[in-house]
């Protein structure tokens, strides 16, 4: 697997540029993937984040959107708005966790 | 007198209770089957109705007369399980124990999820063709239509039969191109993934089949809601697409009754071991099939050769030794691609579908993530196939987990 380098941080990543680790996650390597996609985290992203790293840790798979806006709380209509076009894969990318499955 | 009780006598419940009938000692083990009727659907024939080339008789048989003898079918909608009692509830206030539970209760489209889908325009200019109604119903509305955006939408995955709506826009281009009306309709297809299809080396596949056909695709579109005055399906980021009429595959989920039971995750379905199928909850429930929540195929085919694993593993929790047999994900499908051709595709929970040869590795006599006919007369020949050999539980001579044999891997294709 490659290896990158954000902001200091050394980090295994899949081809995509998705962690392979989710244990080499922290809060500040977070911020730094979200402003490589051009997002600055608030509160309301933070929210999102928490519940994802919190479900996957449980589910060990990463939450859909309707997971997220069910079980979190969160309405779709506000995560498109926090993480504009491809809200899931956004999710993903920031929180260090697997791109959500294509669900086959 | 022990009870294995069957939700469902669809695909899975049915060839699930006729196998273990065959395996269960008649003295020992009663199997009772509950379903909310008495018609079995041939799912996969949906698709051909909306073009007339089947009917309501190709499709739909007795439910009872595709059980074997020994099993007990019970008409009658399921209030709830009471897993502290192991018992289930129906509507009517009659009570079933059980001793082991399968919950083979399906996925349903639900129109009623997204706002302004069931209106007025509900099957005037919005159909969906993943009932029997609303195939036959867009049989009579494809017959007098003859211009203008016919769009073909996907709500959101997963959704059963994850390949039909791709196959439903084939037939369409193809049926339209005889009907010498190609030229004056635009065909649209409308994904919230982010390409034609979920797994790479296919999307790709159909994806220029797609553009071979112009037809335009419309991807990561997550649909808020219908406007049935304008016409148009609104997405989340507020993007717009104006039809005239509009096929769409609605939310799917799983049977209320699960959400009631306190058995389903957010779209009512049951969290299983994706080797197993057993309940994460509770031991002596399993859910196959469509209704339970592997990340797998919602498909016929997931069904069967998931019901191949799950027999031989259920002899061996009852008899309480560890269960053996480990589902890998296996599905294949054939995709109608119009002009009486097919493509088929083969893959499991880690293997994504490749080029190849199947089901006899380099012979055949069907072809992998190709358009061949042998592929379409392959699919037209399996609806006997389910009817005398899946559903009656007889062996099928394909083997249950997916093999790389006959199969290109990327690097060689």
């Amino acid at each position: 697997m490659p290896t990158t380098t954000i902001d200091g941080h050394t980090i295994g990543v899949n081809a995509e540029g998705f962690m392979t680790d989710p244990s080499e996650w922290s809060e500040p390597l977070a911020e730094s993937l979200a402003a490589q996609i051009g997002i600055e985290l608030t509160d309301e992203h933070w929210k999102a984040i928490g519940f994802l790293r919190d479900d996957f840790a449980k589910q060990g798979e990463t939450p859909t959107l309707r997971r997220i806006s069910v079980m979190g709380g969160i309405p779709t209509k506000s995560l498109f708005q926090l993480f504009p076009q491809k809200p899931a894969k956004k999710l993903a990318y920031i929180a260090g966790l697997p791109k959500p499955h294509g669900c086959v | 007198m022990r009870t294995l009780l069957v939700l469902g006598a669809g695909t899975a419940g049915t060839m699930i209770a006729n196998k273990l009938r065959r395996r269960l000692d008649d003295h020992e083990w009663q199997i009772v089957v509950i379903d909310q009727d008495d018609q079995h659907r041939y799912q996969p024939g949906y698709l051909f109705i909306p073009f007339g080339s089947y009917s309501r008789d190709d499709v739909v048989r007795a439910r009872h007369d595709c059980l074997v003898d020994g099993v007990e079918l019970v008409v009658g909608e399921v209030d709830r399980v009471d897993v502290k009692a192991d018992r289930v509830r129906l509507q009517d206030g009659r009570e079933l124990g059980y001793d082991y539970l399968v919950i083979a209760s399906g996925t349903t489209p639900r129109p009623d999820q997204t706002p302004g889908m069931l209106g007025p325009e509900w099957r005037r200019s919005i159909f969906d063709f993943y009932t029997l109604e609303g195939a036959e119903a867009l049989a009579e509305a494809l017959s007098e239509f003859d211009h203008g955006r016919l769009v073909v939408h996907i709500t959101e995955m997963p959704i059963k039969c994850p390949v039909a709506p791709l196959e439903f826009i084939f037939l369409a281009e193809s049926w339209l191109r005889e009907k010498g009306l190609r030229d004056r309709v635009e065909l649209v297809f409308v994904t919230p993934m982010d390409g034609a299809f979920t797994q790479p080396i296919a999307s790709a596949q159909l994806g220029s089949m797609l553009d071979e056909r112009k037809i335009h695709v419309e991807s990561d579109f997550m649909v808020e809601r219908v406007d049935d005055v304008q016409k148009m399906l609104v997405s989340y980021d507020e993007r717009q697409v104006p039809f005239d009429l509009l096929v769409t595959v609605p939310l799917n989920m799983g049977a209320d009754f699960v959400a009631r039971s306190g058995l389903g995750d957010e779209l009512n379905y049951v969290p299983v071991d994706k080797h197993t199928l057993l309940s994460v909850e509770h031991d002596t429930i399993f859910a196959v099939g469509d209704a339970n929540d592997i990340p797998a195929s919602k498909a016929g085919s997931v069904a069967h050769f998931a019901v191949e694993i799950f027999v031989d593993n259920f002899l061996e929790q009852i008899a309480g030794r560890p269960m053996t047999g480990s589902f890998d994900g296996h599905a294949n499908c054939f995709v109608e691609s119009g002009d009486k051709k097919a493509l088929l595709i083969d893959f499991n929970y880690d293997t994504e579908p490749l080029p190849g040869k199947y089901p006899l590795p380099y012979v055949g006599p069907m072809s992998l993530l190709k358009e061949t006919r042998a592929n379409h007369l392959g699919k037209l020949a399996f609806r006997y196939v389910y009817w005398n050999v899946l559903l009656p539980g007889r062996p099928v001579p394909l083997p249950a987990h997916m093999s790389m044999a006959g199969k290109q891997s990327p690097k060689e294709a």
